[in-house]
């Protein structure tokens, strides 16, 4: 469904089952309606896309006359996985949106794995999946700190109880069916406490479907509670032996190289349109480890002329100048990341000096402005 | 089990005076809605045998039946024989004797007594039921009380004082709050545990016990830790997790001592800490390769936190020195390392003090070190050096600002308690305040002073609230409480100037400000700039290296009580990044 989000643009044409209520007015002027299914082929004119559903809701006006529908009339199609669809692109395709279909044909199945990340007092839920990253739950319990003698009691019972709320959250989101790891992250020893935790109430209460599932535990360790604390949980070579290979364990990576490159300071890292786009232009980002880094939601802009840009961007990359592209996911930590720096970054060839020193110009008056009025 | 002690603790002999029925434990504490049938039924029975007799509370009646299992027969003996109690012991065995013959109605005697019983319970009475009835009612004696006090507190009634008139007038002793910090495992909970069992706050009983059951989990040399590391976890890992708070009066001054974990993963617990402190005790173990790893470690990253939230002293206490045997070269190696290094994070040389010690032995830490290699130290202990430290000046005047460090149950009447240093103003018993970013507002109710019961409390002052009128969904550690009339702004967006510790640029970031932590992104860079004079330097900075000084601009998702002038700390991956100053 995120490939169907990452593909259909404004003014596409798609093709695709709904229900529609029909009503019929009879020569007596009574009305009735009907519910009828029928094919329906629309012109794209909205999406919105529900995470936690996973199903992707278009609207757009009708462009194909049918029997119960008039041209013009608007409809909202809804997609789920399993039902059938059919694009049209008013532009033909282009070769990022090949791509993506490409990857969504993918048969290597994605690996699915849960994600909890803790601190005391505070625990994030999340499925990550191929393409991904979905915040299930958010627990959030006021656990009292340690005090004096005797009142130890306090923190204990208040910390076992919100192991349990966390746990019970947990139960609710797993499928115990399945087989997919279970990640638990959290500095100090939260996340092994929790695992204790979850393991002796499993035996306790005779929760063999659950016991089935400790292998399936991982605990590693993270710097504080919070989602964007995955980054670091997916480096730790616990996670990365069993995560080898999956497409956010490589973008993680991916992001982290970037990183460690810019924060050499040699000139060779570049991020935000402008200066990724002079690079570009100076062919820095070419054969021989220019690798173009770019979210995948610059290609989802309203924009036709802005989408076209950044697709003749990753095109001149990939096939004149040979360099890498790598989409990341917005949706992934990786990806967030990227955005953070302006959707768009690049691992260049060779070092282009003051990439900045242009834009300098224009903002020498702002900041004395901030300086006049600090003083 | 306390049931069970109070049994042992009773004299038999005593007991066995005062009735011959059967006890039967009693292990329910729950009355279940059958239980509660049969009672009921029990009490009019009882009632009818004894007659209207004002002397027997149905409680008493109903206690008495729990006990016996609602067998009425022996209850009515036992309701007899204790109001026999408040006669001279001779006299009531007889009676207890031939109780059996007396449940039929009140004897003469009886009403003599009756009417003493009703004037209140004599002492001795109130000595006599057996023992679980005996628990069961002091308990509801106590939760009657309570909720005698309750009707009482429910208007609060402020009195109005002018605070700060008051604080003039108590002449207090000069407070200081100090935060110990250092690498893991330097010794920083061990030489507190010293400190204060040199000053007689801890008694050799208490440490007896500690060294007992540390000896036990095979740490033995942890027992002077476990004074401050009172959590479970932190026994058997042997490390502390969170700030442990303790107090101990010298002379003149009275300190509150912020004991901070050295582990890298409970920062933000130390970050809470060290904002509270008005200055820092720096640890650091002087065996050999263990000070080495500590200055690439949380040695650095701890003085830089401190100095970043406004710690200007700093005592650094050069501790296991016994190891290498009060080694002077080593002392002086280290101190000088030390020392260039501080200078160069900010600290002034006169602000730095350094001794000697060794925190397990107890040298130098209150006495004078006994180790005759270690007499070429020539100042005082540590201590001493503590004492020395100038009386902060602070913002009695501004509006009241209190970080909420603890939320807890303040035991029975205070189901809602927060713990907090203020930060400036002042507040009284009967106040309004308001929970911000919840913006929802409460009343004080009652007040602690450093655990002491207290009307009022003035900035820098270690203080408990009780609240009331407010719920606790409305607060969460790092809130802050201020008054209704100047309350705190909540930003989402933010300017700091920061110092980099790290390589700053557009990234994920936790934002701390004492107890409060918040994820966060750093949105814009919007300039470097001079170390020294704080002019731009260069816009638009693409990188901000470590050790350079840039304006930045921070968002974060939730609102987050900030003022300008407020010292927050920036944290990506585990590390600090930068410390910086909200414009």
């Amino acid at each position: 469904m995120w490939f169907a989000y990452n593909l259909i643009r404004h003014g596409d044409l798609l093709k695709a089952s709904a229900i529609r209520r029909v009503t019929t007015e009879s020569s007596t002027g009574s009305t009735s309606s009907t519910r009828v299914q029928l094919t329906l082929l629309i012109s794209v004119e909205k999406l919105d896309f529900d995470a936690q559903s996973a199903q992707l809701h278009v609207s757009g006006r009708i462009v194909e006359e049918t029997k119960y529908t008039k041209l013009g009339q608007f409809h909202t199609l809804d997609l789920e996985l399993n039902r059938n669809f059919s694009i049209e692109k008013k532009e033909g395709w282009d070769s990022v949106a090949k791509n993506f279909v490409k990857e969504a044909c993918d048969p290597v199945k994605s690996a699915d794995v849960w994600a909890v990340i803790m601190q005391e007092g505070l625990s994030h839920l999340a499925i990550l999946t191929g393409h991904r990253t979905v915040l299930r739950q958010k627990v959030e319990m006021t656990v009292p700190k340690k005090r004096g003698t005797g009142r130890q009691g306090n923190h204990d019972k208040a910390l076992e109880k919100f192991f349990q709320v966390t746990m019970d959250t947990l139960l609710r989101q797993l499928d115990l069916t399945e087989n997919k790891p279970i990640l638990l992250a959290s500095p100090g020893f939260v996340a092994q406490a929790f695992l204790k935790h979850v393991l002796e109430t499993a035996t306790r209460t005779g929760n063999k479907a659950l016991l089935a599932q400790k292998s399936n535990f991982v605990v590693s360790h993270s710097a504080s509670g919070y989602l964007h604390s995955l980054n670091e949980v997916l480096q730790t070579p616990e996670v990365l032996a069993r995560l080898k290979d999956t497409k956010y364990a490589r973008e993680t990576r991916l992001m982290n190289d970037f990183m460690n490159l810019l924060f050499k300071d040699d000139g060779k890292a570049a991020y935000g349109p402008d200066e990724v786009e002079q690079a570009v232009e100076k062919g820095a980002v070419g054969r021989g480890g220019g690798i173009l880094l770019i979210s995948d939601s610059l290609f989802r802009s309203q924009d036709v002329d802005v989408r076209r840009k950044w697709v003749s961007l990753v095109d001149k990359v990939r096939e004149t100048e040979g360099g890498e592209v790598r989409v990341l996911s917005s949706t992934h930590e990786s990806g967030k990341r990227l955005e953070g720096l302006g959707g768009i970054a690049a691992m260049l060839t060779f070092p282009l000096e003051y990439l900045d020193e242009d834009e300098e110009e224009e903002d020498v008056m702002p900041n004395g402005d901030i300086n006049g009025i600090k003083s | 089990m306390s049931r069970h002690k109070l049994v042992k603790a009773l004299d038999l002999d005593e007991e066995l005076d005062d009735f011959d029925g059967g006890i039967k434990p009693d292990y329910d504490d729950e009355v279940s809605a059958e239980d509660k049938e049969q009672l009921r039924l029990g009490t009019i029975k009882v009632r009818d045998i004894l007659g209207e007799d004002a002397g027997m509370t149905d409680k008493k009646i109903e206690d008495s039946l729990w006990h016996y299992y609602y067998d009425i027969d022996k209850t009515v003996n036992y309701l007899l024989s204790q109001k026999t109690n408040s006669q001279p012991k001779k006299s009531k065995k007889k009676k207890a004797g031939d109780g059996e013959a007396k449940a039929t109605g009140p004897s003469p005697d009886d009403i003599v007594i009756k009417a003493q019983n009703t004037k209140g319970p004599t002492p001795k009475a109130a000595k006599q039921p057996t023992p679980p009835a005996k628990s069961n009612k002091s308990v509801n004696g106590v939760i009657q009380g309570v909720s005698e006090v309750n009707i009482e507190d429910t208007k609060i009634r402020g009195k109005n004082l002018d605070v700060l008139a008051e604080f003039e007038r108590s002449k207090p002793k000069n407070a200081a709050n100090f935060v110990v910090i250092g690498h893991v495992d330097a010794g920083k909970s061990t030489l507190m545990g010293r400190l204060l069992y040199d000053l007689k706050v801890v008694d050799q009983r208490t440490l007896d016990k500690y060294r007992k059951e540390s000896e036990r989990l095979g740490k033995g040399s942890f027992a002077l830790a476990w004074v401050l590391d009172q959590g479970t976890e932190e026994r058997n890992r042997g490390v502390t997790i969170d700030i442990a708070m303790n107090k101990f009066e010298t002379e003149n001054t009275s300190f509150t001592i912020l004991d901070a974990p050295g582990h890298r993963d409970f920062i933000p617990n130390m970050i809470a800490g060290a904002s509270q402190a008005d200055f820092a005790v720096l640890v650091i173990d002087a065996s050999t390769g263990n000070f080495e790893s500590g200055l690439k470690g949380q040695t650095k990253e701890h003085a830089l936190l401190v100095r970043s939230m406004g710690v200007q002293r700093i005592v650094i206490a050069i501790n296991k020195l016994d190891t290498v045997q009060w080694s002077q070269d080593r002392f002086n190696e280290i101190s000088q390392q030390v020392s260039a290094f501080l200078t160069s994070a900010g600290f002034l040389s006169r602000n730095l003090a350094f001794v000697p010690c060794a925190g397990l032995t107890g040298d130098n830490i209150v006495r004078k070190a006994d180790d005759p290699k270690a007499s070429w130290y020539p100042g005082p202990p540590l201590v001493s050096l503590l004492e020395s430290s100038k009386p902060v000046t602070r913002a009695l005047e501004k509006p009241l600002r209190l970080t909420i460090d603890d939320i807890f149950r303040g035991g029975i009447q205070n189901s809602l308690s927060v713990s907090g240093r203020l930060d400036s103003g002042n507040v009284q018993i009967g106040d309004t305040v308001l929970v911000m970013p919840a913006k929802e507002a409460g009343a004080i109710k009652g007040l602690e002073v450093d655990s002491e019961p207290a009307e009022w409390a003035v900035a820098g002052q270690n203080v408990i609230l009780h609240l009331t009128e407010i719920d606790t969904k409305y607060l969460k550690s790092g809130d802050v409480i201020c008054p209704p009339s100047a309350p705190i702004q909540c930003v989402t967006s933010f300017t700091i100037k920061v110092l980099a510790f790290e390589h700053v640029t557009l990234m994920h970031c936790e934002v701390h400000k004492g107890t409060l932590h918040a994820p966060g992104r750093v949105t814009q860079l919007i300039a470097q700039l001079d170390k020294a004079s704080g002019a731009a330097v260069k816009g638009k900075p693409r990188l901000i290296k470590p050790g350079s000084v840039a304006r930045v601009v921070v968002e974060v998702d939730d609102p987050v009580p900030l003022e300008p002038g407020g010292r927050v700390i920036l944290r990506a991956g585990g590390e600090t990044v930068g410390a910086g100053l909200v414009e």
